[in-house]
């Protein structure tokens, strides 16, 4: 791969996707575009770049949805889902009785483990919600893992990463090889194709964000232009989870840590709802605001 | 360091695991077939057994099962490891005291998930 040709991708992801490559990050292009170039051909990747600088958009795309696919499993990291069995939905469970409804956005969710492992975790809380709305509304740039996502099919190897194998029997069915997570799990999940650099408002207010392992793709500009946009997006008790290796540190100062729960943040502003041209400021928020 | 005794048949996979467990920082015992992973047992009771199904004179299954009417037997963190890879065999398996279960093919990921999962890293 020329200079020139490592360039025009890493200009290129940024603008499509926000995804910021250092520049030793040939390596990274040539693991995820080769097998790329292949399918489409091409003997490699200086071919497949040609080929997009003539307009190639499909393929462009194509390039993008390969450079932003990232690694998941069921329960990364396991700490945040027992943050949110622990503290979050009580809490929230509480905060929300008069309601009794929760809405969980789970950003970047990629091919569909991080909001099924959120909506066993719901289930899993059987009286707590019983009665409940529960929205998980499961958001990525990519099309194709958000179809794999909704059909909610897994190899035996995804299945074996990080979900316990009592969920596994309890939640999946058998077809050979495959798992698929039952009906009821998967009718729990809104799938929605998002480019988080984009205006995100028409999603609406959340109580729970999981926004994990994406944004250290993106530079800090972008990180804090998205930490506020999604603060405005919160209920003032919501609460924003990160990935281990995350934070909002030294970016932004529009979310505050969560009290004894490391990765979990609550917003620091108040929150704004826009609806079309308007701006709403939550009636709590007024009376609070009012009452100071 | 914790102990885990490997129970398999094939020495290939006990030694794959023995490799993979030892990157874990587990002390590892062999045994191949489930008589003979009783007699570890009783000498030295391990933490965790990665534990084949199918083997020659005591299956894995029945040794589970005897492992738990043992005295401390029912300490250890049992992990099956298997090619009975169908939803009958780990609800038999989970219903006699397994902790866990990998269906074969396995790698470290797994292991190490599944290790992860029943607290023994």
């Amino acid at each position: 791969m020329t200079p020139s040709d490592y360039e025009y991708l890493r200009k290129l992801l940024k603008e499509r996707s926000g995804l910021d490559l250092s520049a030793d990050k040939q390596y990274l292009v040539e693991s995820r575009l080769l097998p790329l170039a292949r399918k489409s051909s091409l003997p490699g990747i200086p071919e497949l770049v040609a080929r997009m600088r003539s307009g190639a958009e499909a393929l462009t795309a194509e390039v993008v949805e390969a450079m932003t696919t990232n690694e998941t499993f069921f329960f990364r990291d396991k700490i945040p889902f027992d943050h949110l069995r622990e503290a979050v939905l009580p809490a929230l469970v509480q905060a929300r009785a008069a309601r009794r409804a929760l809405r969980i956005w789970c950003a970047a969710s990629s091919t569909g483990q991080e909001p099924y492992s959120i909506a066993m975790c719901l289930k899993e809380a059987g009286p707590l919600l019983s009665g409940w709305r529960t929205e998980i509304v499961a958001t990525d740039l990519s099309q194709a893992v958000l179809e794999k996502s909704k059909a909610g099919i897994f190899s035996q190897f995804e299945v074996q990463r990080g979900l316990p194998i009592q969920l596994l029997v309890k939640y999946f069915t058998q077809n050979g090889e495959l798992w698929q997570i039952n009906a009821e799990l998967r009718s729990m999940v809104q799938h929605r194709q998002l480019n988080l650099l984009q205006d995100f408002s028409h999603l609406g207010v959340f109580d729970i964000i999981f926004c994990r392992n994406v944004l250290i793709y993106f530079d800090q500009n972008t990180k804090a232009n998205i930490f506020e946009r999604l603060s405005r997006m919160m209920e003032p008790d919501g609460v924003l989870a990160l990935g281990a290796a995350e934070s909002v540190v030294g970016i932004t100062n529009s979310f505050k840590p969560y009290p004894e729960r490391r990765g979990l943040y609550r917003p620091n502003i108040a929150p704004v709802i826009r609806v079309g041209a308007s701006t709403l400021v939550p009636q709590t928020l007024r009376a609070v605001a009012a009452a100071s | 360091m914790k102990t885990c005794l490997v129970v398999d048949d094939s020495s290939v996979i006990r030694k794959v695991a023995r490799r993979i467990l030892e990157g874990l920082d587990f002390q590892i015992a062999e045994a191949e077939d489930g008589e003979k992973a009783l007699e570890a047992c009783k000498r030295a009771m391990p933490d965790a057994v990665l534990l084949d199904w199918n083997m020659p004179v005591m299956d894995g299954y029945e040794f589970l099962g005897n492992l738990r009417r043992m005295p401390g037997g029912d300490v250890p963190k049992v992990v099956f490891c298997t090619t009975e890879n169908d939803v009958a065999h780990i609800a038999r398996a989970l219903h006699a005291g397994a902790n866990e279960y990998i269906m074969k093919p396995f790698d470290k990921d797994i292991v190490t998930a599944k290790f992860q999962e029943v607290g023994l890293i």
